[in-house]
């Protein structure tokens, strides 16, 4: 059993602040992906766990240990470093047989252990090169039999694959994937891409500024996300930010955008009454618009700016107002830059959300 | 051809000239002490110079190494360069390694102290130090003049084993630290095996730093002269190819320390560890 708590965890560089007191519970064999913008404390967090630095305020907690003043090697974890951290100076064998060395593993298991985790990534043929004769993309793989060899409870991963080439890091990404499910490890996996945080995780923690500010599911993160930089940072593109106002009549509340009144959803009432003075955000993803070329009620109307076909599908950038809103489209629907154009957005997954601080209306 | 490529070209073939002027500087002389030290006695006198030693002959090194008190010399020599290069490295390669590995309240500070101490003449240093050891019956040993070659040396031992330091990633440590090493451990394991080929180079020029070094070893020694210091003081009364050889002698250090540094530098892990 290895879940891991952190309790208020503080660190600070100097007059920066890394992480401002943050608390996250990560259950046994979940597989957490800690997201966000470079600078946002996630490496920090994950150095932290590690215990490669001291923090300076709060606990952590590995399998119900306090493990806060005990050294990284005492934490019962492994660890894969953005820039693999192979040793030059010894064989691929030597690399992965290094954990199992130091914890006296007998000779004849060391070497089943070995050979069992260079298989698992398919780097069995290279175990007697040096690191400096296989390719990044191999040597991306020693890093990750070495941190597996020693089966330790927690596996911490410092952006793996942010090193490796587009196509690779594909290809790695799916292979990661039903390796960890494999292990029984409880994974903290640190990252700013947001598509591989999607594709990994059990749940996200999307950070910014040295604090969670969404933990949850990549589903819910990406259809629900808690505040407008959260759903402009996940999903390619950002989700699109449209200004509302809210108009009230007698019991009933509405919003308008554009020419258009929309019907939020019932429970949301109270809250966006009290929005009447700032407005509010309608937060709605690109896929969750409908292009029209003909007029249709209830649709707003824009004039298109840009088409990218994207194979898939076509991404249009439509001017509706003062505002660029990022519309998907069938690949074989024709719209030209200049043409009019009508948006219907689906109204139950549109994400209401204060416009004074961001965040989302519960 | 356009004249951009004709005048680069003209540009690359004046960077050739000169680099080979430059080496040609140096070695020419080191050349001809060369020659004349394996040439017989007489054949130094000879002009115009051969260009190989003909015939080959030991007999002016051997003249040399022949006279009176060089062997003894050489013996002081080596074991002042040996203590130096021990004590200086054993002091000199933790101070680098705190440079390159911590940030501590007054690094920068620490290191323009480091590098200060060589702003004094050692003219200046020398006197003094000759009278505190002749007080602490410590004068004319080599021990005293191994305590002030460390001194000079070891500015550029903890600069030099700093950067080699710094050179090994922090990562391949704290690697190892994650997979079960206390920091010891880790430096004994992953730092130091990678850092071997760059303190192996700091130790050879601390080595040929104090075999070169001269005006200390003449004003702190008297009967156990270092090499350097007894030719210098018996130069102008010993016939040239005394000179020759001697100076072929005091040269073969440096010769071999540049042509070991670079076969270690190069072939060892030089190009692995970026």
């Amino acid at each position: 059993m290895a879940e891991i708590r952190l309790d208020n965890v503080r660190k600070t560089f100097g007059k920066v602040v890394a992480t401002r007191d943050v608390s996250l519970s990560i259950h046994d064999r979940e597989f957490m992906v800690l997201l966000g913008p470079s600078g946002c404390g996630k490496t920090t967090l994950l150095r932290g766990i590690a215990g490669l630095d001291a923090i300076d305020a709060g606990r952590i907690f590995i399998g119900g240990q306090d493990v806060t003043d005990l050294p990284p090697r005492r934490r019962r974890i492994a660890m894969v470093f953005q820039s693999y951290a192979v040793f030059p100076h010894l064989t691929v064998f030597e690399n992965i047989a290094f954990g199992l060395r130091m914890q006296h593993v007998a000779d004849a298991d060391l070497k089943k252990r070995v050979q069992s985790a260079a298989e698992l990534l398919q780097i069995a043929d290279l175990l007697q090169r040096y690191p400096a004769q296989v390719s990044g993309g191999q040597r991306q793989r020693v890093a990750v039999a070495r941190a597996i060899a020693v089966q330790a409870e927690v596996l911490l991963m410092d952006e793996p694959l942010s090193n490796l080439d587009a196509l690779l890091r594909l290809e790695m990404r799916a292979e990661l994937k039903r390796l960890l499910k494999e292990l029984n490890a409880t994974v903290v996996y640190v990252t700013h891409d947001q598509v591989e945080a999607l594709s990994l995780g059990d749940r996200i923690a999307v950070m910014k500024d040295g604090s969670i500010l969404q933990c949850d599911t990549p589903l819910n993160v990406y259809d629900y996300p808690a505040s407008d930089f959260v759903g402009g940072f996940i999903g390619n593109p950002p989700m699109n930010f449209l200004a509302g106002r809210v108009v009230t009549n007698g019991s009933g509340v509405r919003v308008q955008a554009g020419s258009v009144e929309f019907d939020p959803p019932a429970h949301l009432g109270p809250a966006l009454r009290q929005e009447t003075e700032a407005g509010i955000w309608l937060g709605i993803r690109a896929e969750n618009i409908q292009a029209s070329p003909a007029q249709a009620d209830g649709a707003l109307h824009g004039s298109v700016l840009v088409v990218e076909p994207l194979g898939s599908h076509n991404l249009l950038t439509v001017q509706v107002g003062n505002e660029r809103v990022k519309v998907n489209t069938h690949a074989d629907a024709v719209f030209q830059p200049g043409q009019s154009i009508w948006l219907r957005l689906a109204v139950d997954k549109i994400r209401w959300m204060r416009r004074d601080t961001g965040q989302a209306l519960p | 051809m356009k004249p951009g490529a004709r005048s680069r070209r003209l540009g690359r073939a004046g960077v050739y000239l000169l680099a080979i002027l430059m080496a040609l500087w140096v070695l020419v002389p080191i050349y001809l002490i060369g020659v004349a030290a394996f040439s017989e006695q007489q054949a130094i006198y000879q002009f115009p110079k051969p260009a190989i030693p003909r015939p080959f002959s030991t007999d002016t090194m051997a003249f040399f190494l022949q006279s009176r008190g060089v062997l003894d010399a050489t013996k002081s020599s080596v074991i002042v360069a040996l203590i130096t290069l021990l004590v200086s490295m054993v002091i000199g390669a933790p101070a680098g390694y705190a440079i390159a590995r911590f940030l501590f309240r007054g690094r920068d500070t620490f290191r323009i102290l480091i590098v200060s101490t060589r702003a004094f003449p050692i003219v200046i240093l020398s006197i003094p130090l000759a009278v505190t050891f002749i007080r602490w019956g410590f004068y004319d040993s080599v021990y005293s003049l191994a305590l002030m070659h460390t001194a000079l040396a070891l500015p550029f031992t903890i600069l030099i084993t700093g950067s080699v330091f710094a050179s090994v990633p922090k990562d391949l440590e704290e690697a190892a630290m994650t997979l079960g090493c206390n920091r010891a451990q880790a430096f004994l394991r992953v730092a130091l095996p990678l850092a071997l080929p760059g303190l192996a180079a700091a130790t050879l020029f601390t080595f040929v730093l104090s075999w070169n070094e001269v005006f200390a070893a003449v004003i702190l020694t008297v009967r156990n002269r270092t090499l350097p210091a007894l030719v210098l003081t018996v130069l102008n009364e010993s016939p040239l190819p005394y000179r020759f050889a001697g100076g072929f002698f005091l040269l073969l250090p440096s010769l071999v320390f540049m042509l070991f540094i670079r076969r270690y530098l190069f072939s060892l892990w030089g190009r692995v560890v970026k």
